[in-house]
């Protein structure tokens, strides 16, 4: 893992120190809550439906488990004892004082944490594949790559004012596991002719817009990776609106000035920044890609696995994926227990999920933007004790990629933004498709849900998404069906007419009895409804 | 009847106006009719709270109660962590809000 330099930590200390003085400045009276919004918003402090909320971010959802019992530490102190991970690979706080925040990130920054640009129009944490490093079809790490794009866009002077917020996805695999093309840019390392480069897809997102981005340049040289996106940062700076917020997002510059024109534009930027020099130097690269090194896998590892206990087998048949080194696997911790809430964790859990880590996986974790936490480096002969531990606390739900495993966002629960609550429904459908085999036999299917049309909770790329709205003052919640996140991105149509709470659950029984019912061989849902359409489904749910 | 609202301005909690106070509960909340400008603009003067406005609601046999659902979710707390409410000894509170 990345470890600070002396810059890295000098910087986020300072902005503690400058946070400090501005909360106080603020309590006594000397900043308006109108002066003092964007400067906590800076620091990821927003103020929500029951307190102020503070989200942390992790970068590129990795962390190690010093961070996370600090995050543990900060629920059980300054919160009520939980956090919630979220589908952007960070944690939110959601009860936090004002007076407690500048401790609350000093304390984040005494294990090289922080909030910075967790909110704004600024560059957000740059997310990643959760597999990174792990993952036995990645042509490289992306991770150096993620931390690089992190050091030039943290307090990046140029792109801290942009029109709207900016979301950065690095993958290095053709299976798509983070989202990729749904990011307002999206990066997946490539070779071509034996050297490392990356394609660029530029213009995706989901919100009240929904893009899936184009692919803009099928190669870039990794060494020009920085000065590409730099590129396409300063034409969107440029021309990206300003007059209205809900069109100010880089797909619809993309969309309005065609892919064609917008690439046209950033390639005459980055042949200017090319006689710039400002590419990163080659020795930082290295510098930086040492922190990745692989931990130190026992190389005579064994691949044996006594499944006799069912319960284990299921979990490792569900929640368990291969490695690329022999004799480990990735183990991927579900937060989505029968009747929970999505991405939330009890300080105890995370202190737990922190201890596992260190035990079993190279002091490493994940969060991924599906809310669970990934243990990267588990050796195969260790799965049965970490499971056993995971089990008694309550963290071994054998569901992942299934309809249980859904995301949630916070909703109107918590969101001042929300329409209508989110995870109630999550809870519902837990309890109404509890049944394990049930969930097996209508194997991979994507749920993700959002209380609002800003899309947090990814409902346009679900299998199946919901979208909670506000129809006279009362929930109402519509049905879309056909998304994808995956390489084989897709975004998801309405069905029709919305429905109450359970309505809403009514409909996801219909439509995953007509899959059963229609499917062929090996075919997903998604499969099934690509293949059958939307209409078969409309006339089963609404007749 | 209208009834004014804002958060805390040091712990973010949810407050209502009494009349001449804030108090956490909607319950204690007062009708302030039309003329609610100057109280907004004095109080959040005074730091006493952050962001306040005026919002719809009905006099009930329990108190104010809001309009809108998200202000009702504001008033009792998340419906999905009914121990975090300001009724967690209350399994029935949450029907408040829907």
């Amino acid at each position: 893992m990345y470890q600070y330099d002396k810059y890295d930590q000098q910087m986020v200390d300072t902005r503690v120190a400058e946070f400090r003085d501005q909360v106080e400045r603020r309590l006594a009276g000397e900043l308006t809550e109108d002066q003092f919004k964007p400067l906590r918003l800076m620091n990821g402090l927003y103020l929500q439906l029951h307190a102020y909320m503070l989200r942390v971010a992790i970068p590129y959802g990795t962390l190690n488990s010093k961070q996370m019992r600090m995050l543990g530490h900060i629920a059980r102190k300054y919160d009520r004892d939980y956090g919630h991970f979220t589908t952007r690979q960070n944690i939110q706080y959601n009860w936090i004082k004002l007076e407690d925040a500048p401790d609350i990130l000093a304390d984040l920054a005494s294990v090289e944490m922080h909030a910075i640009q967790t909110s704004g129009n600024c560059i957000r944490n740059i997310s990643s594949d959760q597999y990174a490093g792990a993952a036995a079809d990645e042509i490289a790490d992306p991770r150096p790559w993620a931390e690089i794009l992190r050091q030039w866009s943290s307090f990046h002077p140029e792109f801290s004012y942009l029109p709207r917020k900016f979301k950065i996805a690095v993958i290095a695999s053709d299976e798509d596991r983070a989202a990729m093309r749904l990011h307002d840019i999206g990066i997946q390392l490539v070779h071509k002719d034996g050297e490392l480069g990356a394609k660029f897809f530029v213009g995706g997102g989901m919100g009240r817009t929904p893009m899936i981005a184009p692919e803009i340049r099928d190669f870039v040289p990794a060494d020009e990776l920085i000065s590409y996106a730099e590129a396409c940062l300063r034409v969107y700076n440029r021309y990206g609106r300003r007059d209205n917020k809900y069109k100010a997002r880089i797909k619809i510059l993309v969309h309005e000035l065609g892919k064609e024109e917008y690439t046209k534009q950033v390639e005459e930027e980055f042949a200017h920044m090319k006689t710039l020099g400002l590419n990163p130097p080659v020795e930082e690269l290295a510098r930086i890609s040492e922190y990745f090194a692989d931990p130190a896998f026992e190389v005579d590892a064994s691949d044996e696995l006594d499944l006799s206990d069912p319960d284990f087998n299921l979990w490792v048949d569900q929640n368990t994926v291969v490695h690329k080194q022999a004799g480990y696997s990735i183990a991927i911790i579900s937060l989505k227990p029968k009747s929970g809430i999505p991405g939330d964790a009890s300080s105890a859990q995370i202190d737990l999920m922190a201890d596992l880590a260190e035990q079993y996986s190279f002091d490493e974790m994940r969060v991924t933007h599906s809310q669970n936490i990934v243990l990267p480096h588990v050796k195969k002969s260790d799965l049965y004790a970490l499971w056993q531990k995971l089990d008694e606390a309550g963290l071994a739900p054998a569901n992942l990629d299934l309809i249980t495993d859904s995301i949630a966002c916070p909703g109107l629960d918590y969101c001042s933004l929300a329409n209508a609550r989110s995870i109630p429904l999550a809870q519902k459908i837990s309890e109404r498709f509890a049944d394990l085999g049930r969930q097996r036999e209508l194997g991979e299917l994507k749920l993700k849900i959002s209380g609002c049309i800003n899309a947090c909770g990814h409902h346009h790329a679900g299998h199946i998404g919901i979208l909670g709205v506000d129809r006279k003052g009362t929930e109402n919640y519509q049905l879309l069906l056909g998304g994808s996140a995956a390489e084989d991105t897709s975004l998801a149509k309405i069905t029709g007419p919305g429905f109450s709470e359970d309505g809403v659950i009514d409909a996801i029984e219909t439509v995953t009895d007509l899959y059963l019912k229609e499917r062929q061989e090996d075919e997903r849902f998604i499969d099934t409804y690509r293949r059958v359409g939307m209409a078969a489904f409309k006339e089963a749910i609404y007749g | 009847m209208k009834i004014l609202t804002g958060n805390d301005l040091k712990t973010g909690d949810v407050t209502w106006w009494t009349g001449s106070d804030w108090s956490r509960h909607v319950e204690d909340a007062v009708d302030v009719g039309e003329s609610f400008e100057t109280i907004l603009h004095e109080e959040e003067a005074a730091r006493r709270v952050n962001v306040p406005y005026a919002i719809e609601a009905e006099m009930t046999d329990d108190g104010p109660r809001p309009a809108h659902i998200k202000d009702r979710v504001r008033a009792l707390g998340p419906t999905v962590r009914p121990d975090l409410t300001l009724k967690p000894a209350d399994p029935e509170a949450g029907n408040w809000v829907i």
